[in-house]
């Protein structure tokens, strides 16, 4: 009697893991199934057309949307992508854990760089020279055990320089040079002359927008509690996230440069990701939807009317280069 | 069956003596349990940062910080676990439930979506049922397993469960690259191997019989009188010391890149590089143990540790420094982890068992956690080359207090 109960549990046992197993296999079967459907569903029109990366398709392909809002998939896979001037940074996973900035120029790749962490931001100057990335570090922030910080990087495709971290840079925060050692920069945006540049500093609890200057290697302050800025086309206004929305959730915002005055984006509450201006008078942003993927949304930069819903289940928005 | 193997030896209550060389045949399916469980967890693990940052669009630093927390804080289940299966004498049915509550987690992940609220409340869940199984687990392999062979069955169960750990990774990699990068299927992969670790456990793992001796009863003051042991009380106090002086394995791997000046990316293999060692070494160095004496190797452990802090002052640079930092690395863990569980066996008797094991494990994380909070703290206001002579000194102070306390009659 015993024998057999001894021998029945095992059996019952391995019928447990076979039925696991299969609906594991189930499971996965379908939803590859229902992703390959769901990697052609058209867009939005988009006048200028935009490129992005396919959250619902799976895999994540870099697609675009063209001015009639047909959809096409791409080759590339990446987790954030950036296109200008025939330039494409695509931030990859390269082994399990690591991952690189790969650049590609008119559809080759000419540089792969390793990152020392999860890729979050990555963006191309507007003519395609200067490439840059944020990842997030982990073991980088001391207080919180498993904690992250930001490295920004950024790659001069001309003379191949490569800055691997802004820590480097010497650093003025409100007119006084700084000496801080734990500081945080993210989210890079670089002007029309390949030379200055924006960028976000955070350091304890405060977040400044910076202005920066790659040749001199300087930074300083402009303003404070602004993150992830993005330079207009017209090199006149910055759009970027700030906290102070609903439950100090980050909201968009444009700053006219000359002015100071700044003008907040309806409803872009909850955004967590850094702009992208479209042409001079539209940006696109991708924002969560409670309980969903990430939705690319655009909206008017001047802050009249509320987002358009451009592509559901994507991410990663950027003009069509 | 042979009949030789159904005739029970002392030392082993539950598994038959085919192979006098062997490990019991339980402490194998702990191991496969624990495999397959790290495979799951792992998994997750290797996904977060991804889904958070991609798919929910959310801030990692929050995360980061509400994850440090409850690893923290969940140490102390691991005495309500103990605590618990020691009083209903049923080691195993504690071990289901915290592997199936972590099991469980897996299939909220996706629920919560974007909210660090829930998902916060899931990892907390998850490390919970960490806290709650870690006891029991080790008491179980602690009791099928004759003396001394503590340290070689402790080895073989860390080595499965290390190979589980490096799996995980390379599921989720595979997946990602070659199938989808939707979470739903990378959460229900991983709650299948949890789910096929807890079947192990529950139809393949037996709970060795423990007779109620009257007399020996399992009271909250009965294993609090654990520490009047002179033997229990030093190894708590000796792990605990340890754990205050020993850095985070993130801090480690950090500055060991800078101090080499090999490429970033060399930061995702080190983890990899100090897994591959433990995975090699801990059943070695655990037979080792049990002929050497487990207190020996497992101090001999914490030198080789206070090797790895002395290299991070860079004597050399260049990936030499990291093959050989993380090699000695990866043999601190191997001659220490469980090494120590195999000692602190040998000190509490079977019916406070899990008990007993749960307070050494609970000083030790409590006082890795204050050190790695120490040590953030040391980062940010001094240099880097200050902050690793500090633990250099916190190592060999502790280490000469740890000699000193620790007397010949509890070495082995």
């Amino acid at each position: 009697m015993k024998d057999w109960f001894v021998r029945n549990r095992i059996v019952v046992g391995v019928t447990a893991m076979v039925v696991v197993i299969a609906l594991a296999v189930v499971y996965v079967v379908a939803t590859v199934r229902d992703q390959q459907a769901a990697a052609t569903q058209p867009g939005a029109a988009v006048a200028s057309g935009l490129t992005f990366v396919d959250n619902g398709g799976g895999q994540n392909l870099v697609s675009t949307l063209d001015a009639s809002g047909k959809r096409t998939p791409g080759s590339l896979k990446c987790l954030r992508v950036y296109t200008a001037a025939g330039t494409t940074v695509c931030l990859r996973m390269s082994l399990p854990g690591a991952y690189e900035a790969a650049v590609f120029v008119d559809g080759k790749e000419v540089r792969s760089v390793p990152l020392p962490g999860t890729p979050s931001r990555a963006r191309v100057s507007a003519s395609g020279k200067i490439v840059s990335w944020t990842v997030f570090v982990t073991g980088d922030s001391y207080l919180a055990p498993g904690g992250f910080s930001t490295r920004t990087g950024i790659l001069d495709l001309r003379s191949g320089e490569l800055v691997e971290s802004l820590e480097s840079f010497a650093m003025t925060i409100e007119g006084v040079p700084d000496k801080r050692v734990n500081e945080n920069y993210w989210g890079v945006t670089v002007a029309e002359d390949d030379n200055a540049f924006y960028a976000t500093l955070g350091s304890g609890n405060t977040t400044w927008l910076i202005k920066g200057d790659l040749k001199a290697r300087t930074m300083a302050t402009v303003r404070q509690s602004a993150e992830c800025p993005s330079l207009s086309p017209d090199q006149t206004r910055v759009a970027y996230k700030k906290r102070g929305g609903r439950l100090g959730t980050w909201q968009l915002y444009v700053l006219d440069l000359a002015s100071g005055k700044e003008t907040e984006m309806p409803g872009s509450d909850g955004v967590d990701d850094q702009a992208a201006w479209l042409n001079n008078t539209t940006l696109a942003y991708a924002k969560v939807q409670q309980g969903g993927a990430p939705t690319i949304f655009e909206s008017a930069a001047d802050g009249s009317g509320q987002p358009r819903e451009l592509v559901a289940a994507a991410s990663s928005p950027g003009p069509v280069a | 069956m042979y009949v030789a193997s159904t005739r029970r030896t002392k030392g082993s209550p539950t598994d038959g003596g085919i192979r006098p060389s062997r490990v019991p045949t339980t402490v194998v399916l702990l191991g496969t349990v624990s495999l397959l469980t790290d495979i799951s967890s792992e998994m997750v693990t290797a996904f977060l940062p991804i889904y958070v940052i991609f798919n929910l669009q959310m801030s990692y630093l929050q995360l980061g910080l509400l994850d440090g927390i409850y690893t923290g804080a969940t140490a102390v289940l691991r005495l309500v676990g103990g605590h618990i299966s020691d009083k209903v004498h049923r080691h195993k049915a504690v071990a289901v439930a915290g592997y199936g509550l972590s099991a469980a987690t897996k299939l909220i992940f996706p629920a919560v979506g974007a909210s660090s609220v829930g998902l916060g409340g899931v990892l907390a869940v998850d490390r919970a049922g960490k806290g709650l199984r870690t006891a029991p687990r080790d008491a179980l392999i602690s009791l099928v397993t004759p003396k001394d062979k503590l340290g070689e069955s402790f080895g073989v169960h860390r080595t499965m469960d290390t190979i589980g750990a490096l799996l995980g990774p390379l599921a989720t990699f595979a997946l990602l690259t070659w199938l989808t990068t939707r979470p739903g299927p990378i959460f229900m992969i991983s709650f299948c191997f949890a789910a096929l670790g807890v079947i192990v456990l529950v139809f393949f793992v037996r709970q060795p019989r423990l007779e109620r001796v009257p007399g020996k009863v399992v009271t909250l003051r009965a294993t609090a009188d654990l520490l009047r042991n002179k033997g229990m009380r030093r190894t708590t106090i000796a792990a605990g010391l340890l754990g205050l002086a020993t850095i985070s394995d993130a801090f480690v791997f950090v500055l060991l890149q800078q101090v080499s000046g090999v490429s970033p990316t060399w930061l995702a293999l080190m983890p990899v590089g100090t897994a591959l060692t433990f995975l090699l070494a801990a059943t070695p160095l655990g037979k080792l143990a049990d002929r050497a004496g487990r207190w020996r190797i497992f101090f001999a452990g914490h030198v080789a540790l206070l090797g790895v802090y002395l290299l991070l002052l860079g004597p050399f640079t260049g990936i030499a420094l990291v093959i050989v930092t993380v090699a000695l690395h990866g043999l601190f863990y191997a001659a220490t982890d469980g090494v120590l569980m195999a000692h602190g066996a040998t000190l509490v008797p079977e019916h406070l068992r899990a008990s007993g094991l749960s307070i050494v494990q609970t000083g030790q994380a409590l006082a890795r956690f204050a050190s790695s909070v120490a040590v953030g703290l040391l980062l940010q206001n001094l240099a880097f080359g200050t902050s690793v002579l500090i633990s250099i000194s916190a190592m060999t102070i502790a280490l000469v207090g740890v000699f000193l306390l620790i007397r010949p009659e509890v070495s082995r």
